[in-house]
């Protein structure tokens, strides 16, 4: 079963149609990359999926129900914009969110302390919420979100604002919780980390899907027909090249359809050129996003 | 409903733990007796004790004043000249005197001398001279108990009987009205903070994003009735700390002050009536915060629109006067009906005149019928716009909402 099964999904404010027949599903032990350019529809995805709002066609099913308040207990949310009540400690705000995710007291506390202790936060427990760190209280606001082992987590931008130590401990926790068989919705502009991360993507823009699926998938699907080459001395004509461009201690060399890699990697030998690197071409989701986006925007 | 607990014990400890709800509920029976203690240190400088006016000098130039010197805790000395009674002044022996000129009879006026600066004389003085001034006129002509009527010639009792010529159980002295309207100052004031609060608590969330999360964890109806539950309880427990210290202020303060304090009469119907009128308004009050709180973009802007039915509670304290002395007009039975002006509209009613049952019955009605209907556009109005940043819904859009909501 899927743990988000999402329809068709269509949503307008106004003239605007901010999430146009929009259709994925999350399984357990899966995380899902929600990317796109800002004002793609991603927030409002998420808020549809919530039930915060209800889309004006299409449907949303959370672990095979339509939203309702008993599956709110198995559903941990991190919104992209992030506060906390000022006045409370950490630990105050973690236990009084536990508890409103039916957590018991004395379990909350025994959870809490272990997620302090794996985010290094553990000596700031006390501390009132004004005086932290806009990283600090964005790690306190990731274990808010997991706190009660959540079976589906929604994560917006969990990485915004975080320094490189923080982030990759916020990762290690993520990909942990996908192995435990969480379903994970990660939606970030960190391309890098979806493709460290995610198993597949949905990435979309002006609220349609421009791609949907597997990352392997994906990029296969992008892939351009070229290889990256570092050799001693100068490479010269090879057949079935139609451009080579001089990059960073390598050659890109684009290739013409029916030529392989094989094929250059075998004229190389054969004129006696060393061969310090060979790779085939593989486009960054990055790359991917930047051409889609480009593309849809232009 | 145990998430809606969970919302009512975090938001009601979090209220009364505030700094300003400490201060403003403190701060009532603290002014209180901070005034009731500046007037007992004025009533000291400005009135002497009796043992300081014990002994009053006194010239007699009419020659007519001899007798009946010793007036109870007052001893009138005479003196033959204003230089002896002067002197007996400066050297402390006398704390004042009085010379009654040859012409009293005629023209009916004494001067009095004293070392003190007084802008009136002191009441206890006066009551002694004029009593020791009486008994000397009348003493050999008129009975001992007419005379002692003369000095205090009137204590009226009023009773007021019903048209059945029962006795009334209502007396409407006017001093009912001072419980009647602290209440409802207070009840104003409460109303206030309570609105307020909520409005900058849910400003707060949802500037912060916290509103989404909680929305992610319990539904709007939990997150809103716990919160007005809280935010009620926290008001209703700083009114019943006003009431409970009322009578024990009112009592030192008629102590202190005297005259109608000590004959206040609370009317039978007030505490039950009081504490309805007070959640009631409150739900009310809080319905409309929660509706602003949740649509508008900024707390500031939500605390802006919110003054406009803050204030229009305070319209029946506007015109106490005009109600004091037309307390039938019917414009009172139209506000104690109109529900955003009913609780102190009928509260200050009930210390002036009863009210039938009937108006009574149809305000409570109003009012209730006004915060189900409110409750149930506001929890939809909240829903439908409380992800809307930056920019306020128009009035238009608020209607079109509710209606495909």
């Amino acid at each position: 079963m899927n743990f988000i099964e999402a329809v068709h999904l269509q949503k307008s404010y106004g003239e605007l149609l901010a999430v146009n027949d929009l259709t994925f599903s999350v399984s357990p032990g899966e995380i899902l990359g929600l990317i796109g350019p800002n004002g793609a529809g991603k927030s409002t995805t998420i808020k549809i999926a919530l039930d915060f709002m209800k889309p004006d066609s299409g449907e949303v099913l959370i672990f095979g129900q339509r939203m309702n308040e008993s599956l709110k207990d198995r559903i941990g949310y991190l919104p992209e914009e992030r506060g906390l009540y000022k006045r409370l400690t950490a630990m105050e705000l973690i236990l009084y969110l536990a508890s409103l995710k039916g957590m018991k007291k004395s379990e909350a506390e025994e959870r809490a302390t272990d997620l302090l202790k794996q985010t290094g936060m553990m000596e700031s427990k006390d501390k009132q919420n004004k005086e932290m760190s806009k990283g600090m209280a964005q790690l306190i606001q990731f274990i808010v979100t997991i706190i009660h082992d959540p079976e589906l987590i929604i994560l917006d931008e969990p990485f915004a604002g975080l320094d490189p130590v923080r982030t990759e401990i916020v990762q290690g926790i993520i990909g942990r919780l996908r192995d435990e068989g969480k379903a994970i919705v990660l939606s970030t502009h960190q391309m890098n980390k979806v493709e460290e991360l995610c198993d597949r993507v949905l990435m979309i823009n002006m609220g349609r899907t421009v791609i949907y699926g597997g990352l392997a998938e994906t990029r296969a699907k992008f892939k351009r027909n070229s290889v990256q080459v570092a050799v001693d001395g100068e490479i010269g004509d090879i057949p079935g090249v139609i451009e080579s461009r001089t990059g960073k201690g390598c050659i890109e060399l684009v290739l013409s359809p029916d030529t392989t890699p094989q094929t250059i990697l075998d004229g190389l030998r054969d004129r006696g050129i060393t061969v310090n690197r060979f790779e085939v071409t593989s486009p960054s989701l990055h790359e991917i996003f930047l051409s889609l986006a480009g593309v849809e925007h232009a | 409903m145990h998430k809606t607990f969970l919302i009512f014990r975090h938001e009601f400890i979090h209220t009364i733990k505030r700094v300003g709800y400490i201060i403003m509920t403190l701060i009532m029976p603290v002014l209180a007796l901070l005034i009731i203690g500046a007037f007992e240190l004025v009533k000291t400088f400005t009135e002497p004790s009796i043992e300081e006016i014990s002994t009053i000098g006194f010239v007699d130039e009419a020659d007519s004043f001899s007798e009946y010197t010793d007036q109870g805790p007052v001893k009138l000395i005479q003196f033959d000249s204003i230089e002896d009674a002067t002197q007996a002044l400066i050297g402390d022996r006398i704390s004042e005197y009085i010379v009654i000129p040859a012409d009293y009879i005629s023209s009916g006026a004494i001067q009095r001398y004293t070392l003190s600066n007084e802008i009136i004389p002191p009441q206890v003085t006066m009551h002694w001279i004029k009593s020791f001034l009486n008994w000397n006129l009348l003493g050999d002509e008129v009975p001992p108990e007419i005379i002692t009527s003369v000095v205090s010639p009137l204590s009226m009792e009023i009773t007021r009987l019903e048209e059945s010529g029962d006795f009334a159980q209502d007396q409407g002295f006017i001093g009912n009205i001072i419980i009647p309207g602290i209440y409802s100052l207070l009840l104003s004031m409460a109303l206030i903070f309570g609105s307020t609060s909520l409005i900058s608590g849910l400003g707060e969330e949802k500037e912060s994003r916290l509103l989404e999360v909680l929305c992610s964890s319990v539904s709007v109806s939990q997150l809103l009735i716990g919160k007005v539950l809280a935010l009620g309880s926290a008001g209703l427990l700083q009114v019943l700390v006003w009431l409970i210290s009322a009578p024990p202020l009112l009592s030192l303060a008629s102590t202190s002050l005297g005259g109608f304090l000590s004959d206040i009469q609370v009317p039978a119907n007030f505490l039950a009536l009081g504490v309805l009128y007070f959640i009631l308004g409150y739900l009310l009050f809080a319905i409309f915060s929660v509706t602003l709180g949740g649509i508008s973009p900024s707390t500031t802007e939500a605390q802006n629109l919110g003054m406009f039915y803050i204030m229009s509670q305070f319209i029946p304290l506007w015109f106490v006067g005009a109600l004091i002395n037309f307390p039938n007009n019917p414009v009172w039975v139209v506000l104690s009906i109109f529900p955003l002006t009913a609780p102190i509209q009928i509260m200050l009613r009930l210390g002036i005149s009863e009210i039938p049952a009937w108006q009574i019955i149809a305000s409570i009605s109003v009012l209730a019928l006004s915060i189900l209907a409110g409750a149930f556009l506001s929890f939809k109005t909240f829903r439908l716009f409380m992800l809307m940043y930056g920019k306020r819904p128009r009035i238009a859009d608020v209607i079109r909402g509710l209606r495909t909501a």
